[in-house]
């Protein structure tokens, strides 16, 4: 089904303009502007649309379906910025209620149609993955095609091709190899590649940005399998630790083969008097002003066996800030989270009722409690029970709501020498009773005598092997994007006829300034400025 | 040094307001003919040239100086930023006059200047320093590159304005689709400088009301009016003395501070709006028409695609590509669906689909038009909303 041209080119089904001299083969008898995109050549989903795999094709390579994606991502992108998202909700809240309780029945409307986790669901992945999809099969469809034609372009045009081009112009001449002669010279100077043939000059300029947008779209694919490989196991760690000041956690993610220790957590705000920023703050709704977060870090991994010989040796150190993480292995750990105060230590009193003395203090880490504790006179207090973050449960059963000594509670005992009875006393934050036996006094009594806090810094952990492809998709979707903007492919066909010359020009953008190089040459070359043919048919219209 | 640094951006601002004057002269054509009725009209374009140069010269000084006195790139907070914005509106306009020296971009895109540094003025102008986030030699790549996309984009915004000002009909009594369209954006722009206008006036006289209310929480609170509260708190009670009773009371779900000053810039915007139509008995598009018959089309269409052409590859390049790595090493991930983020991404998309339908011959000329006016709401929508109502990480001011 192949045609040939009168030039003797072969050119494939479906060719709407001769890859060779440039004749239109559809609607040869035309005077409308020549469609010039893709140069005319035969482009499959153009060609073909029988079978099941056509049709596909056809879907995807379609620039209209194309755009219909990125419109329908656009306004699913701004729903899911209607309300916050379900990761931004407060941690703890159930979302089938939060969005009724704070939204109202817009918010339950917004739950029931899943756009609270929008950008996590399915068909919002679908939708990228069709734009991947799109923009691989709208590249192959077109830039193969494209390549050959520009690349089999004769300098000899057919004239039809010429005067259905937008900018076309015929003058006069006395001296056509004259003409052409400075015509060429103004166009090297303009740094235009110049073809000859049969005393016919193509001058052409910047082809390269024609590959911009597949460069880009090829850019943009690694970039879309790059983010897609997170879902490969191993891929992808992302944990949070909280490390209390001097204590030292595994990091999780690692498999146990790293541990961090906070040697200090430091918060600094902004001074209220300084007086470069003291108005500013004044004006400003805020309370303070932080000026920095900082975990002081030890990094240790693990050596000897574990339960027998295992010791920490020290990888590195590093002042963990909010723009400063540590970097080991794939991993980083980064500052996100603080604590400031949080109890560490109570110290108790211990009196005895029977002799209104004090027979011994004692301090309790609140992290890591012993059984028991001696008092200075030979007594043992017995830690019976201990609830860091007190609650009473459910069924009215005292519990801990988790491990965090937010709000300490404990049960003590000791034993009563003359009754031989163990004294059980609750204690807590401004909780103080005796508990059994509950008939009489205990003999001895406790009391808070002191406190001690500590700082504690959130950290997350994070791995992403993924980051080195989108690095390379983003950076070939730069050089395409700017590739394909900052250039423009420029052509000026100047051909001899008789004793007239003809010029026509094409271009894919920017045709003031093509025209304004036109106008240059004309001037120098003493040939009358070409028409804008766009404007001639505008008219034509109103 | 802060009150010179101020003082070059007000000197800025009048050079622009001079820019525009020019610009506005040179277009009335006619009357500047010489004897060999050769246009001269040119001459007054150059003028407008050389101001906007100067205004861009000074507002450049306001910059730089204020940057050397904090010692970061100012442009951490809604007043840095707007200024910033205006800042990159001007150099783009600089660049993309000396390309085409249309006289009417001039005349559309100096106010625009104007307007950004009016409403940046509406914001904490003081020195307000850093949070440890934004602690980062990735603030200045980020944020300037975001800019000046974001400014390069913005001339795509008057060129589509003044192209489209050219080629609808604002003259017949109909009503279509296009003339709403054009009335609608001229509404918007008048309300800002209505907001604008309303905002700088009550704080020149400091007025405050202060109310005690029930928040949502059912606890008591108090908010501060800057505006006269015609919509109150929830169970609001005055406190201050001498201030006017709210008309209506907001129901509790409602900021109603924030609503009060929306009705205020929109009410305001209306009235002016609709004084505009009453006195000049015209559409207020259809007042800009006389200056632009001599505009050609084609040549703004080129302008708006041109500046969209340039300025899209370094937005997505500060917005996407420098916020992403900065996002990975500050926040832990290059992309956290923060609603900035999204919007970012919207902008990126939204111009995608641009370019792709200018494939289309079709798509070019008006719709074109339409479509520049369109990407320049979703930044100010960006750069407004997205701030200020929807809480998220960027939510600096």
């Amino acid at each position: 089904m192949n045609k040939k041209c009168e030039c003797g080119r072969v050119n494939p089904y479906g060719t709407e303009v001769c890859g060779s001299c440039g004749k239109p083969l559809v609607d040869p008898d035309s005077n409308r502007l020549l469609n010039m995109r893709y140069e005319g050549a035969a482009r499959r989903s153009q060609t073909y649309s029988t079978s099941i795999i056509d049709k596909i094709w056809n879907f995807f390579s379609s620039v209209k379906v194309g755009i219909g994606l990125i419109v329908v991502t656009l306004i699913a992108s701004m729903i899911g910025t209607i309300f916050p998202q379900e990761l931004f909700i407060p941690p703890g809240e159930d979302p089938s209620v939060h969005y009724f309780e704070e939204y109202g029945p817009l918010g339950q409307l917004y739950y029931s149609f899943g756009f609270h986790n929008l950008y996590g669901s399915w068909w919002y992945m679908l939708l990228i993955a069709a734009l991947g999809i799109s923009i691989l099969i709208a590249s192959i469809d077109r830039f193969f095609p494209l390549y050959r034609a520009l690349r089999s372009q004769r300098v000899t045009r057919h004239p039809n091709f010429l005067h259905r081009q937008r900018i076309f112009g015929t003058s006069h001449v006395e001296n056509v190899d004259e003409t052409m002669e400075k015509a060429k010279k103004a166009l090297q100077k303009r740094r235009y590649k110049i073809r000859e043939e049969d005393g016919n000059l193509l001058a052409e300029k910047n082809r390269w940005a024609r590959w911009g947008p597949y460069v880009n779209h090829i850019g943009l694919i690694v970039f879309l399998i790059g983010a897609s490989l997170r879902f490969v196991p191993g891929m992808y760690v992302h944990d949070n630790v909280w490390v209390r000041e001097g204590e030292t956690e595994v990091v999780p993610g690692t498999s146990g083969e790293f541990f961090v220790e906070n040697l200090a957590f430091t918060m600094e705000v902004y001074d209220e008097d300084d007086p470069l920023f003291q108005e500013g703050m004044e004006a400003s709704n805020a309370v303070m002003f932080e000026s920095l977060f900082r975990t002081d870090a030890v990094l240790y991994r693990p050596e000897g066996t574990l339960g027998l010989d295992q010791s920490l040796v020290e990888v590195d150190r590093h002042g963990i800030e909010v723009n400063d993480p540590l970097h080991f292995d794939d991993f980083s750990l980064y500052q996100v989270d603080y604590k400031l105060h949080e109890l560490s230590e109570m110290t108790f009193d211990v009196e005895d009722r029977l002799t209104n003395e004090e027979v011994g203090s004692f301090a309790v880490d609140l992290n890591n409690p012993e059984d028991d504790y001696s008092l200075s006179n030979g007594e043992t207090v017995r830690i019976h029970s201990y609830f860091p973050n007190y609650i009473i449960n459910d069924e009215g059963i005292p519990a801990t709501e988790n491990a965090v000594p937010d709000n300490p509670a404990f049960i003590f005992e000791m034993v009563n020498d003359d009754t031989e009875e163990e004294e059980h006393t609750f204690i807590g934050i401004q909780r103080n009773f005796d508990i059994t036996p509950n008939d009489e006094p205990h003999r001895y009594s406790y009391s808070l005598s002191g406190i001690d806090t500590n700082h504690v810094t959130g950290l997350t952990v994070r791995q992403d092997n993924t980051i080195p492809y989108l690095i390379i998709g983003g950076a070939i979707f730069m050089i395409g994007l700017a590739q394909g903007s900052y250039w423009s492919h420029r052509r000026i066909w100047l051909q001899a006829k008789n004793n007239e010359v003809w010029v026509a020009a094409h271009t894919n953008k920017n045709w003031q300034s093509l025209k304004k190089d036109i106008s240059n040459v004309a001037h120098y070359a003493k040939l009358s400025m070409p028409k804008d043919q766009t404007d001639l048919e505008d008219h034509d219209k109103s | 040094m802060a009150q010179l640094s101020m003082n070059l951006l007000t000197i800025s601002f009048f050079f622009y307001l001079l820019a525009t004057i020019f610009y506005a002269v040179a277009l009335t054509g006619k009357k500047w003919r010489n004897r060999n009725r050769e246009v001269t009209g040119n001459k007054w374009g150059n003028f407008g040239y050389i101001a906007s140069i100067g205004g861009l010269l000074f507002s450049l000084g306001y910059f730089v100086t204020r940057w050397i006195e904090i010692g970061f790139a100012p442009v951490s907070n809604m007043f840095e930023y707007l200024t910033f914005f205006s800042i990159t509106i001007s150099l783009a306009f600089v660049l993309l006059y000396g390309m085409y020296r249309m006289n009417a971009l001039g005349l559309f895109t100096m106010p625009v200047v104007m307007l950004m540094i009016g409403y940046a003025s509406v914001f904490v102008t003081e020195y307000q320093p850093l949070q440890p986030a934004l602690q980062s030699y990735w603030l200045e790549i980020h944020v300037l590159t975001t800019g000046l996309g974001q400014g390069i984009l913005a001339i795509s915004f008057g060129a589509g304005l003044v192209q489209l000002l050219r080629m609808i009909d604002l003259k017949s009594k109909r009503i279509t689709k296009q003339t709403f369209g054009i009335e609608f954006v001229m509404y918007m722009i008048i309300s800002l400088v209505a907001f604008i206008l309303v905002t700088n006036s009550f704080n020149a006289f400091n007025y405050e009301a202060t109310f005690s209310y029930v928040n949502e929480f059912d606890e008591q609170a108090e908010v501060q009016y800057t505006l006269p509260p015609i919509f109150g708190p929830n169970e609001g009670e005055l406190l201050t003395a001498d201030r006017m009773e709210p008309w209506v009371e907001m129901p509790v779900w409602i900021v109603s501070d924030d609503f009060n000053t929306v009705v205020w810039a929109f009410g305001t915007g209306l009235l002016l709006y609709v004084g505009i139509r009453l006195v000049t008995r015209r559409r207020v598009g259809a007042l800009f028409q006389p200056l632009l018959k001599n505009v050609n089309p084609e040549t703004m269409d080129e302008i708006s695609y041109r500046a969209i052409a340039i300025g899209f590859p370094i937005f997505t390049l500060g917005g996407l590509v420098f916020a992403m790595i900065w996002a990975q090493v500050a926040w832990t991930r290059f992309w956290g669906w923060d609603p900035k983020e999204v919007w970012a991404l919207i902008t990126f998309l939204f111009y995608a689909a641009y370019l792709h339908l200018r494939l289309n011959r079709n798509w070019q000329g008006e719709r074109s038009g339409w479509l520049a006016v369109i990407g320049f709401a979703i930044i100010m929508f960006n750069l407004i909303f997205v701030n200020l109502v929807i809480a998220g990480l960027h939510s600096y001011a």
